[in-house]
Order: C-alpha cells, then structure tokens, then sequence
C-alpha cells in the first residue's frame, strides 16, 4: 500500500514537472532573446536603432525604421484584404452555407490554415509577382506610377498575406457568431427586418469581440509570417510609399542576413527579433484582454 | 445546431418570397451577393492555389528525383523527405509526454482557479502566438550556441516541441475535459486510485482528441521552414546522426526556389510537400 501511494505522489510530481515546461519555455524564450538582443541595443541606442533610418551592417549603420515600417505596411496590407472577405466568407458558412457542402468546405478552411508558408511563398513568387509585375509596367505605361516595380512589392505581399490570414479570421468570427444565441436572429427577423440587415446590425455587432479577436489574431499572424514574406517582398532596406516597391520586414531581416552576421551586426539581427518579439506580446496581450472582455459580458 | 434548425421554422420561404424581399430591400441583396462573392473569392484562391502547383508540379516529377543522394543535379528531394520524418519523430517524441502530462496536471490534479493554472494557460497561449522566427532565433541562441550542438537535427527537434507543445497540450485538454465525469466515479467506486483512473479510463477515452492534436503537429512540423532554418540548418544529405545537419522538405522547397536554379524541381517538391499536408489534414 505504502508504494502505491509513493507513486501517486511521484506521477503527480511528473505531471506538475510537465505542466511547469511551458511556462520554462516562454521564460527561457525571453531570457535568450533579450539577453542577447538588449546589449546590441544599448551600444546602437536604443532611439537611434528604432528610429534610424538607414540600415547598413558594413558601415556600422543599424536602423530598423524602414523594417518596421515594412513590417507595418505587409500588416496593414493583408488586413485591408483578408478582413473584409474573412468575414463576409464567416458570414456565408455560419448563416448561408447550405449544410450539405458545410462540411467539405470547412475542411477547405483548415486545409488554407495547414498549407505551408513556402508553398504561400512559392505561389505568390510564380503567380501573383509576374501579374504584379505586368500591372506595374501597365501602369508606368499610362504614367499612372512612376517606378513600376518588380513584381516583388508591398502589394504583392499583401495579396499573399491576406490570404495567409484568412483562415485565422473566419475560424474566430465564425465561432464567435455561432455562440450568438438565435433569438437575437429571430428576433430581428420577426421585426421585420431582412436576413442580410439582422446579421450585419444584429448578429455580428453581438459577436464584436468574436470577430475583433480574429482581427488581432490574423495580425499577428501576418506581423510574424516569414518565408512567404520574404519570398516575394523584394528585401530592400528602405523607406518608401509606393505599394508598387520592395520592402523589407523585421522578420525578413532576421532571416536574410543572419546567415552570414557576425558581432554587432548579429546581435543587431538579435534586437529586431527582440523588436519583433515585443510586437507580438502586445498583440497577444490584446488578445488576452479581449477574450477576458468577452468573458465578463 | 439548434440555431440552424430555428432558423429554418422562422425562414420558411420558397425562392419567390426571397425574391420579392430582395426586390424591396436592394441593398440587403447587394450584401448578400458580396457575402457569396467573398465566400467564392476565398475558395476559388484555394482551388486555384492546390490545382495551379499540382498541374505544373506533375511534369516534373521524374524518377531523378527521388535518387539516395543528393547531387546539384538531380536535387533530389529523398534525403529532405527522410530528414523530414526523423524532425517529426524527434519532435513528436520530446513534446507528447509534456504536453499530455501537463494536460492531466490541468484537468485532473490542479485545483480549479488556482493562479499557478492561470499562469500555465497565459503562457500555453503565448507560446501559440510567437512566430517562427523568433522560434528560430531562440533554438539558435539556446541549442545551437549556448548548449554548443551546433546545426543539427536535434536542435531543431527541440526548437519544434517548444512549438507545437500548446497544439498537444489544448487538444489532449480539451479531449480529457470532455470524458463524462461518471467515467472517473465509476473507477474510483471500483477502488481503482487516481493514477490507475487517469491512465486506464481517462485517457484511453481521451485518445481520438490526442490524436487530432498530434496530427496538426505534425502538420506545423513538416511545413516548418523559418525555425529550422538557423537550428536543424541546410544540408541537404541523410545524416547518421541527429547531431548531423539536415534540412527537412519545406525548407529544401525554400532553397530551391529561392536558389532560382531550379525551378522545375522546386515545383515537383511544391507538388510533394503539398500532397504530404494535404494528406496529414485529411487524416
């Protein structure tokens, strides 16, 4: 009897052990990436590396603004179109999809969230760039844009990425719309009103926080995307305000030179993703917040 | 579903009343054929996307390509596929056990509300949201640097578990939180002790949601290509080691096509790696 309950006491020891590895992680995690990535910033300056504007590693000039510009502007980019049509498809498979093809078309939406980055990254670099590309010259042609580009643009970043996010947004918004209870629906409907008004005034302003958290959620996913990204983002560490342009993020810098980064220059490489890092705990923090909200409503 | 089948009393309408109320509402027929747009928008990309890689990927799927070894001429996509399948054993095999031990710790033995559990899951969901690279950046620092294993395979094995640790540790919770608690009653009545419970009744019933857990993983694992690419690095050979380098198929699609030499073989991997999540999601 004594052993048996020896080993209870152990295998409830093992599991705390196994539970405590997480929270190991995400503190080793912050301990590695600032330890290393804060002294960098210290010997740049703090103000000068996030504010400079001009990056380059050979003449000790370590700017990060036209990364997170870049990394703002792709965000930006894969909001305006994965937002809109995120949602409207959340609306279609929670209120209109017929329920024989639901099925099919939900596994559909898991598949878009499990197709890897490169293959996003690989499609975008065969298809989207030379459209692109064509587009710009088009235009250029008109004298509608100056610089024609590429192909390996803001846009085309923004093309791929909104699709990247597209599953994050209508997993979340569709969830969240379900748990509205169908009176509110009824309701509305009974008061006359059209299916398409008692969902968009009834339905989804009762699944706000829903559908912001899928928002957020598919921020951070386009913030942190990488090989996509940098496949087709063209990579030039620069300032500009032509979609049409190339551009580089923070999670493209790390990745583009770390190959071959020695001293400050690493450890530069090690501050952006510290830069990067703080972006997506905010975002989480964001999260965190709205679904404590959305709990307590 | 109960909401579907109340919507369907409230809405018993044949095509002609819809029609008519489209007529006297345009603006709600604008909305709704936007609604059809952006849900065809959304699974026409998809389609496009899997059909447009698998129809220019085929051709180029020659028999070269799935030579032992790989050559810069033949590119072959064989030590990648390998490579690729000890990652995902490797991580599978470091981040199960954590992830559902630490899942009975939260169902079964943490007491509810207690704040140690509230740290667990803001931390189980911050892991979630971390982004590969910064994955990538840690195993770098931690495995490859300060533990001195240098690019090698088990260092991206490490790398992965932290990563998928939450996927296993939700799924398996969810699967555990979902076994009736009769189950337990029924077992401890039989004087059967906590531990014998969890792991002859609970969890056997938890397995379908474990699994499912498992397989996203895997998922994530083989089309893993930022984390691994500064930890497990890019050689593109079968190691007798996982001390070796290796680079697993997502990343060797990288290097193709970002090499630009070889495009074709680029695609025909697209084709494989495609088929492999494909197949994983199907599962």
């Amino acid at each position: 009897m004594k052993s048996k309950a020896w080993t209870e006491k152990f295998m409830q020891g093992v599991f705390f052990v196994a539970a405590c590895a997480s929270v190991l992680a995400v503190a080793l995690i912050c301990i590695f990436l600032f330890a290393n990535g804060i002294p960098a910033m210290r010997e740049i300056g703090f103000i000068k590396f996030i504010t400079g504007e001009i990056w380059r590693p050979n003449s000790d000039q370590f700017g990060i603004l036209p990364m997170i510009v870049g990394s703002l502007y792709v965000t930006a980019g894969a909001i305006i179109f994965g937002v809109p049509i995120g949602i409207l498809t959340s609306v279609f498979m929670a209120m209109y999809c017929p329920k024989q093809i639901y099925k099919p078309l939900k596994a559909a939406t898991e598949l878009l969230a499990g197709i890897p980055s490169v293959i996003y990254g690989f499609f975008g670099l065969v298809v989207v760039v030379p459209l692109i590309r064509e587009m710009g010259t088009a235009l250029h042609r008109v004298g509608l844009v100056k610089n024609p580009g590429n192909g390996n643009s803001i846009l085309t970043a923004s093309l791929i990425l909104g699709m990247m996010i597209l599953p994050t947004i209508i997993g979340t918004t569709e969830s969240a719309m379900r748990a509205v209870p169908s009176h509110y629906y009824e309701g509305s409907l009974a008061l006359g009103a059209t299916k398409e008004r008692s969902i968009f005034r009834v339905i989804i302003p009762a699944a706000k926080s829903g559908v912001i958290t899928g928002i957020v959620l598919g921020i951070g996913r386009a913030i942190g995307e990488t090989m996509a990204v940098i496949m087709i983002v063209g990579n030039q560490a620069r300032l500009t305000t032509s979609i049409l342009d190339g551009i580089r993020t923070l999670t493209g810098n790390i990745v583009i030179e770390m190959g071959y980064a020695t001293g400050l220059h690493r450890e530069a490489l090690i501050a952006t993703g510290v830069v990067l890092f703080v972006f997506i705990l905010i975002i989480n923090l964001c999260v965190a917040l709205l679904k404590r909200g959305a709990d307590h409503e | 579903m109960s909401n579907q089948t109340s919507v369907k009393m409230v809405n018993k309408t044949t095509l002609g009343d819809k029609l008519r109320t489209y007529l006297k509402h345009p603006g709600s027929f604008i909305v709704m054929l936007l609604v059809m747009l952006a849900a065809i928008i959304t699974f026409a990309v998809l389609i496009f996307l899997i059909a447009y890689i698998l129809i220019n990927g085929f051709p180029h799927i020659t028999p070269s390509l799935f030579s032992l070894e790989y050559t810069s001429e033949n590119a072959s996509v064989i030590p990648a596929l390998v490579n690729t399948i000890i990652m995902t054993v490797l991580s599978l095999v470091i981040a199960v056990p954590f992830g559902i031990f630490s899942a009975i710790f939260l169902v079964e033995y943490a007491p509810r509300g207690n704040k140690f559990v509230e740290i667990i899951r803001l931390t189980t969901e911050t892991l979630q949201g971390i982004p590969s690279i910064v994955y990538g950046l840690f195993g770098m620092l931690l495995f490859v640097n300060a533990l001195g294993w240098g690019f090698s395979l088990l260092a991206g094995a490490f790398t992965l578990a932290i990563m998928i640790l939450p996927l296993i540790m939700r799924n398996t919770e969810e699967a555990l939180k979902a076994v009736p608690d009769s189950y337990r009653e029924g077992s401890f009545g039989l004087g059967a002790g906590k531990l014998r419970t969890v792991f002859r009744i609970v969890l056997p019933s938890a397995i379908p949601g474990v699994l499912a857990g498992v397989i996203l993983a895997i998922g994530r694992i083989v089309g893993e290509t930022a984390a691994l690419m500064y930890t497990s690095g890019t050689v593109a050979q079968i190691q007798d080691s996982i001390m070796g380098s290796g680079r697993t198929l997502a990343l060797h699609m990288y290097n193709l096509s970002s090499e630009g030499l070889y495009m074709d073989q680029a695609y025909a991997t697209a084709v494989i790696l495609l088929i492999l999540v494909v197949g994983i999601n199907a599962l």
